[in-house]
């Protein structure tokens, strides 16, 4: 059922915190578990073009390391809404992340080499800062079930680290 | 309980009579939720870390121009320790995870 955010490519500006804003109302379990659940896809997703496109040993370690870590967390968070028999649902939060991801692999999509990983990096740093954002102030608040709000709280942890390491790469690009 | 508090003296007895001409100990760090515990450590030349990965992702202990240990999830990975010296240590993954160890001769 997830299949359809599989195209996109996680890369928002930091100017674009739009899809987090548009969700004016707090967001409910099943929608914060679908928002979690995609952000992680996304990210994935980037890491595979990632993977694919650069020759730079770094880019593609980092990469690597992405799509293995946010696979983990997302083989986590199924196990934990098939358990609470929680049903994710679509929302326009998960919408706008997509519709952001997509267009920003249509930009990344036509860069090589160092340009490329310059992009990639700078985006993995402004997503994964993106994202922790609304984990810290809109969905780990919003989390009603007490093990969905530490499974988030744990993956905030998890991405923030990945925020420094990616900076860490990007510093290394210069 | 009773037998329990009689053999546990002797027992003690013979580790602490064995253990202290070897030395060599191994210091247990555990990982959960990218917290290292204890973060720091005091440690002497030829003992043994061990870090025990609770968590779902993999983890390293990594010294900056120095060594480095990967632990998957939910495993365990160690090092012996073969020079002294104090280093600080993160995980590369997550450098948001920081140790310390104080390794004397």
């Amino acid at each position: 059922m997830f299949t359809r955010y599989t195209t996109a490519l996680a890369a928002l500006l930091i100017a674009s915190a739009a899809p987090f804003a548009q969700a004016a109302d707090k967001p409910t379990d099943p929608q914060i578990a679908h928002i979690a659940y995609t952000a992680g896809v996304l990210d994935i997703e980037a890491a595979k073009l990632a993977v694919k496109t650069s020759k730079n040993k770094e880019v593609i370690a980092f990469a690597k390391d992405m799509e293995r870590d946010h696979e983990a967390v997302n083989k986590q968070a199924l196990d934990l809404v098939k358990k609470l028999k929680v049903k994710p649902e679509d929302n326009a939060t998960s919408q706008a992340l997509t519709k952001a991801a997509k267009e920003e692999r249509a930009k990344l999509a036509k860069l090589k080499g160092a340009a490329f990983d310059k992009a990639y990096i700078e985006n993995e740093v402004a997503y994964h800062k993106q994202v922790n954002g609304a984990l810290e102030t809109l969905l780990i608040p919003s989390a009603g079930n007490a093990e969905l709000k530490s499974l988030l709280e744990t993956g905030l942890k998890i991405f923030q680290g990945h925020e420094q390491y990616a900076e860490h790469v990007a510093g290394m690009l210069k | 309980m009773k037998a329990g508090a009689l053999i546990r003296p002797w027992w003690l007895a013979v580790l602490v009579l064995t253990a202290v001409p070897a030395a060599a100990a191994t210091i247990e760090v555990t990982i959960d939720k990218l917290v290292f515990s204890p973060a720091t450590i005091e440690a002497k030349v030829g003992d043994t870390i061990e870090w025990v990965n609770k968590d779902v992702v993999a983890h390293t202990a990594t010294v900056k121009g120095g060594w480095e240990v990967t632990i998957a999830p939910k495993k365990s990975a160690s090092l012996i320790l073969k020079a002294a010296g104090a280093v600080d240590y993160f995980c590369r993954f997550h450098p948001n995870m920081k140790g310390h160890v104080n390794v004397t001769p």
